[in-house]
């Protein structure tokens, strides 16, 4: 049973995500978890503003007891099936965030130069992480689905729209690492 | 998602740098088990759980906004290393940082519905 400590590999992490996928089918619902954000709005009060958050959120809570189901899994699979969360990426990788300034590549889970609460001090850190979650948010809405929305429910119902975001999504990521994290790196 | 790493930002990076086959495996194993799991569905008619009819629902056609978006998507994603499923994970896992990105990703989910109208789709 020691495997369960150690990071599970892509092999069982992919079926699982398939099956989660079924499931949700199954019972008449589907895959997406940006939705959420919307839905989150909405209980906010965000339809007496705009429009596209009037809808009657109760239909949606499914898909919130998803995300909920996730907070619990992370809490979970951090505190009780995790000895060490360092996580082994390629030496490649490690040496050239290094040089980038990410002293804590390959010893932590995320960068502590990033997330670490003491980094908060950090205004610049601070907006890094605001930018980058508007972008997400407003990205994943925009373009209609996530990746669990378009990666997985859409290419697997073989959407046409879905490979175009799909390899948006690259462009934007692509575009970020090796353009962008220079000048703010 | 925590297990797998796939909630981690360092695994994002190294997949976007494609150093890794990890990130790609853990996508492609879903996607490859989910298209043959949802075309059976749809080939052999099967019921849901409750016994109803199962429809897939298709997405409107349109080539900007799927670029656009997914481009807009992109760039939040590596720069902070989770999508909307694995933020929610990271609250979990005890990273108070995280909630600064949820906040702003709602706020940025607000902004599009503000701005939805004038953008071209």
């Amino acid at each position: 049973m020691n495997w369960i400590y150690e990071p599970w590999p892509w092999y069982l992490a992919g079926p699982m995500i398939a099956f989660i996928m079924f499931l949700l089918i199954m019972v008449g619902k589907n895959f997406g978890m940006s939705s959420n954000l919307r839905t989150m709005c909405t209980v906010c009060g965000a339809g007496n503003k705009v429009d596209f958050f009037k809808f009657d959120w109760k239909s949606q809570k499914w898909n919130l007891v998803v995300a909920f189901g996730t907070v619990i899994g992370g809490y979970i699979g951090s505190q009780f099936l995790s000895i060490d969360t360092a996580v082994a990426i390629n030496p490649v990788t490690i040496s050239d965030l290094k040089l980038l300034g990410f002293k804590s590549a390959g010893t932590a889970y995320l960068p502590r130069e990033l997330f670490d609460t003491r980094a908060l001090f950090s205004f610049k850190n601070v907006l890094i992480l605001a930018i980058g979650g508007l972008l997400v948010g407003f990205g994943a809405r925009y373009a209609g689905g996530c990746t669990s929305g378009h990666a997985i429910s859409g290419l697997s119902n073989l959407q046409f729209p879905s490979l175009i975001a799909v390899i948006g999504f690259f462009i934007g990521g692509l575009t970020m690492i090796n353009f962008i994290f220079p000048l703010i790196f | 998602m925590f297990k797998s790493e796939a909630a981690s930002w360092f695994r994002i990076y190294e997949m976007f740098k494609f150093e890794s086959f990890h990130m790609y495996g853990i996508i492609s194993s879903a996607l490859g088990i989910s298209i043959i799991l949802t075309q059976s569905i749809k080939k052999l008619k099967i019921k849901s759980f409750y016994g109803e009819k199962l429809t897939f629902n298709s997405k409107t056609k349109s080539f900007s906004r799927y670029m656009i978006g997914g481009i807009i998507f992109g760039l939040g994603w590596a720069l902070v290393g989770v999508c909307p499923g694995p933020m929610f994970t990271l609250v979990g896992a005890g990273y108070i940082s995280i909630f600064i990105v949820i906040i702003a990703s709602l706020l940025g989910t607000f902004l599009y519905g503000l701005l939805k109208e004038s953008l071209p789709h």
